[in-house]
């Protein structure tokens, strides 16, 4: 035998630590728990798709985060994409407005619109989707800390400008869990914030039925240094929390499942991501209906977004990234998502530029135009090796959901700082791996350019003027509005809050009278307290 | 030179949440037998000189990826220098465009560290500059 063939044997295993086999035959299928999770698209346990006929009646959406400066920025960059074919929004917050600071905080000196919109009151939101029709384009808030407000805000200005709340549709992030592992926009205590994300799904299976009110984020985790078995079980064992909350309320499950909606990441092995979508959507319906006893279909489906993550993006050649984003937005369509999203080959540098935005658009467009991905449902399905790995995956994420179950829950691991401090060593593990090239990745550990060349980066532009616009215009919504209103609403901001009832319908009155996000979070900061981040190694 | 431990401050700066980075470094200075502080996140200026004179570190090291670093590190300057911590090594990384590392220099930050650095140039870049 000599060295090549010696080398074809060395066991190889994926991320999530399955073996993979250099050929998979029906035996292996049977061997891995056989096709009995498979099923038909649209029907239990929707392992191919919980559509019937997926994107033959309608493709994914297309939805890039965008948003920068002010509110007037953010919406002429909407309107491009808009223009451009894009078909949904998702809104990039700054740092101030995450965590809960008005833009003359003093905290927030430096970070006015850096990496996303500023919002200070209803105002804002009102200049940023102005013209933008909110029943043709639904809009995503990525927003976790400050999201009960947010929330509030964005159903306030649609009312204002008379849509029917009733059949408003739109997604907030709202995840504050996953927040506490990697991500970081935290406000409160993991107590309280889990009782806002509560707040939020419970008011809106009530007045706002077809909005979604959270958007669970697996991807996020992985950027942290989950594996992708992990990043899904783990995002499962979240959302649970989330819905035993609502249920303690006195819901029943049918009531608010159906909103409930995902957020994944797309970067690394192709046959593993796909088997990961595939095992998670048969994984999540036996979950809701074995465990929580849903009946409507809606509350089993896996609704989510799958996106191209930064973690997969490299530095080194960024003209590179535009072929990666191209097969993260394969994958995607292959995994048969509802909605996908692309970071720019630029973003490992700066903000997109209108240029490289555009190009991740066009990548998913000629997906839907130009191969054939939008003909045929869940065209893997089927294939020896995927629908094995959809078994190893499906029981992966089983072993990992146990093992958070046995450690004390999920809620327990994220406050003391456990799941953090895991996939943290994992990160490091993978560093160097990387750095040592036993995980490899083009232009970082091999075939590097003998010479770095130029990057044809361009770099967005921060605009140090924009602070001060936004500061001016928050003290014209302060000096204009009624104070009397904007202190009886923080003042039964205040009262529901510490009475444990919800607080949803203080903060819509609040968001009306133009009170700040920095009032309103300030309110809730003297109740619930602030979060004291675990630093656990 | 005596073989005393050296004490590294790595602090998160500003509101940036994105901490995989900063964990990742910590654990690499800490697999090379340095002491490691690490902040978490949401440092002021104040903060992290204060407690780079309080821990009396040896390194005061950031890692900014949301964009103000040279706002920050304009804050961090003058005090760090109040606190007579002008002669220790100030490093930092994240995601910071080449057109800012000058800047950075200016502003006492020897060490820069951008997206793509290695674990091991930071450490051999600690361990040869502390003085």
């Amino acid at each position: 035998m000599n060295d090549r063939a010696k080398d074809e044997l060395k066991p190889i295993a994926n991320e999530s630590g399955i073996e993979v086999k250099p050929l998979y035959t029906a035996a292996d299928v049977e061997a891995s728990g056989g096709m009995a999770m498979v099923g038909q698209p649209g029907e239990y346990p929707f392992t191919r798709g919980i559509h019937r006929l997926m994107y033959r009646k309608q493709p994914w959406t297309m939805r890039q985060y965008a948003g920068f400066g002010n509110p007037a920025d953010t919406n002429k960059r909407f309107k491009y994409l808009i223009a451009n074919g894009q078909t949904g929004l998702n809104v990039a917050f700054d740092l101030p407005t995450q965590i809960g600071l008005d833009s003359d905080d003093p905290l927030a000196a430096g970070e006015i619109g850096r990496v996303g919109m500023s919002v200070d009151t209803l105002r804002d939101f009102e200049v940023a989707f102005d013209g933008i029709d909110l029943n043709k384009i639904t809009v995503s808030l990525t927003i976790n800390g400050a999201a009960a407000i947010l929330i509030a805000m964005y159903l306030a200005m649609a009312e204002k400008r008379g849509y029917d709340v009733k059949q408003l549709r739109g997604t907030a992030q709202n995840d504050i869990l996953k927040e506490f592992i990697g991500r970081g926009t935290w406000i409160f205590p993991v107590e309280p914030s889990i009782r806002l994300v509560g707040d939020t799904i419970e008011y809106c299976a009530e007045h706002a039925p077809k909005y979604s009110p959270v958007s669970v984020c697996g991807y996020h985790i992985r950027e942290s240094g989950a594996n992708p078995a992990q990043e899904m079980a783990y995002a499962f064992c979240i959302a649970k929390a989330y819905a035993d909350d609502v249920i303690k309320r006195g819901l029943h499950v049918d009531e608010f499942a159906g909103r409930l909606s995902y957020n994944f990441n797309i970067f690394g092995n192709l046959f593993e991501q796909v088997a990961k979508f595939r095992a998670g959507r048969g994984l999540w319906a036996k979950i809701m209906k074995e465990q929580y006893g849903a009946e409507k279909p809606g509350s089993m489906w896996l609704r989510m977004i799958a996106a191209g993550g930064g973690g997969g993006l490299t530095f080194e050649q960024p003209e590179v990234n535009i072929v990666r984003g191209a097969y993260y937005a394969l994958i995607s369509a292959l995994s048969g998502t509802q909605t996908m999203a692309l970071c720019s080959y630029d973003e490992a540098y700066t903000i997109p530029t209108e240029y490289s935005a555009r190009i991740s658009l066009r990548t998913m467009q000629l997906l839907i135009e130009e191969m054939g991905l939008t003909e045929t449902v869940d065209p893997l399905g089927g294939s020896f090796y995927v629908e094995t790995l959809t078994n190893q995956m499906r029981q992966k994420m089983e072993e990992i959901m146990a093992e958070v179950d046995a450690q004390g829950g999920i809620v327990k691991l994220v406050s003391e700082g456990a799941i953090q401090s895991k996939v943290s060593a994992q990160a490091y593990k993978m560093q160097r791996d990387i750095e040592s090239g036993r995980f490899r990745k083009v232009g970082v550990n091999c075939y590097r350019n003998e010479q770095e060349e130029e990057h044809p980066v361009e770099f967005h532009p921060y605009n140090e003027e924009d602070t001060r616009v936004q500061i001016a215009g928050l003290n014209k919504v302060r000096a204009e509005r009624d104070p009397a209103k904007v202190s009886q609403a923080l003042a039964r901001l205040s009262a529901d809050a510490s009475a444990g009832r919800n607080v949803m319908p203080a903060l819509v009155e609040a968001v009306k009278a133009y009170a700040t996000v920095g009032e309103m979070t300030n309110e809730l900061v003297k109740i619930f307290d602030r979060y004291q981040e675990p630093i656990r190694f | 030179m005596t073989q005393r431990r050296i004490k590294v401050l790595l602090a998160k700066p500003g509101l940036d949440g994105h901490d995989q980075g900063a964990k990742v470094v910590v654990r690499a200075l800490m697999d090379a037998g340095m002491e490691v502080i690490y902040t978490g996140l949401r440092q002021t200026p104040e903060a992290v000189a204060r407690m780079a004179l309080d821990e009396d570190v040896d390194v005061v090291a950031l890692s900014s990826l949301a964009g103000s670093h040279v706002p920050f590190c304009s804050k961090l300057k003058p005090l760090l220098e109040a606190n007579h911590l002008q002669d220790k090594l100030w490093v930092i990384g994240g995601n910071l465009p080449a057109q800012d590392h000058d800047a950075l220099r200016r502003l006492g930050f020897s060490g820069i560290f951008p997206t793509g650095a290695k674990l091991d140039a930071i450490v051999d870049y600690i361990r040869e500059h502390v003085k």
